[in-house]
């Protein structure tokens, strides 16, 4: 996957939700493909402890006949941390506390097809409330 | 029959209330919420075994991305 076709779509992840306050791509081989925080060591140790939580959420529920995990939320106080997979990578976002939980799994998964180079067309607009939501002027 | 009326809205209003109150409560609460590719969804509630094996690995994502590792 191309790293510029993952750090946009991480851009364009924050720039639609203003619930998500940080995202990490991680490949197959637990990688960060692209994330939104400035460190990268930071950026490396929320993808370990992402995938930790998965591998984890995976092993509690290996005794009982389920599909594969797609994606969960660990929602507490604090705030949520979700993460969705497909076969090739995941992504894991934190949340303010009490998101919208349906609008951010659909913008991840969103970001995770378009990290995959799907075309994805038009491209969604920023949401009121956003950081990047354009304001009335008011006028005309 | 007024005495009825007062009654019944104080009944209202005490479901109202606690109706309030329970929401509050089990939003405070923390839990995993897992989602299978078949569909499929399980909740693990605060206090449940599996629950208290995943929510100290979630509070390691959040303190990790904050940067309170």
């Amino acid at each position: 996957m191309p790293a510029m076709e993952a750090a946009e779509a991480l851009a364009d992840l924050t720039e639609i939700s203003s619930q998500i306050e940080t995202a990490v791509l991680v490949d197959a081989q637990g990688s960060v493909v692209a994330s939104t925080l400035a460190d990268p060591a930071r950026a490396a140790s929320t993808a370990r402890a992402a995938r930790e939580l998965l591998a984890a959420a995976e092993r509690a529920m290996g005794g009982e006949a389920h599909e594969r995990l797609a994606q969960l939320q660990a929602a507490t106080p604090e705030g949520s941390v979700f993460i969705v997979q497909d076969a090739e990578r995941l992504i894991a976002a934190v949340t303010v506390p009490e998101p919208t939980v349906g609008l951010v799994f659909y913008d991840l998964k969103t970001c995770l097809r378009h990290a995959a180079g799907e075309d994805l067309a038009p491209k969604p607009a920023a949401r009121a409330g956003s950081r990047n939501a354009v304001e009335p002027d008011g006028e005309g | 029959m007024k005495g009825k009326l007062v009654a019944a809205l104080g009944l209202t209003v005490a479901a109202v209330a606690g109706t309030v109150v329970w929401q509050r409560r089990r939003r405070r609460r923390e839990r995993v919420d897992l989602y299978f590719a078949d569909g499929s969804m399980v909740s693990l509630e605060q206090g449940s075994l599996e629950a208290n094996r995943l929510l100290p690995l979630a509070h390691d994502v959040l303190d990790a991305a904050r940067g309170g590792y």
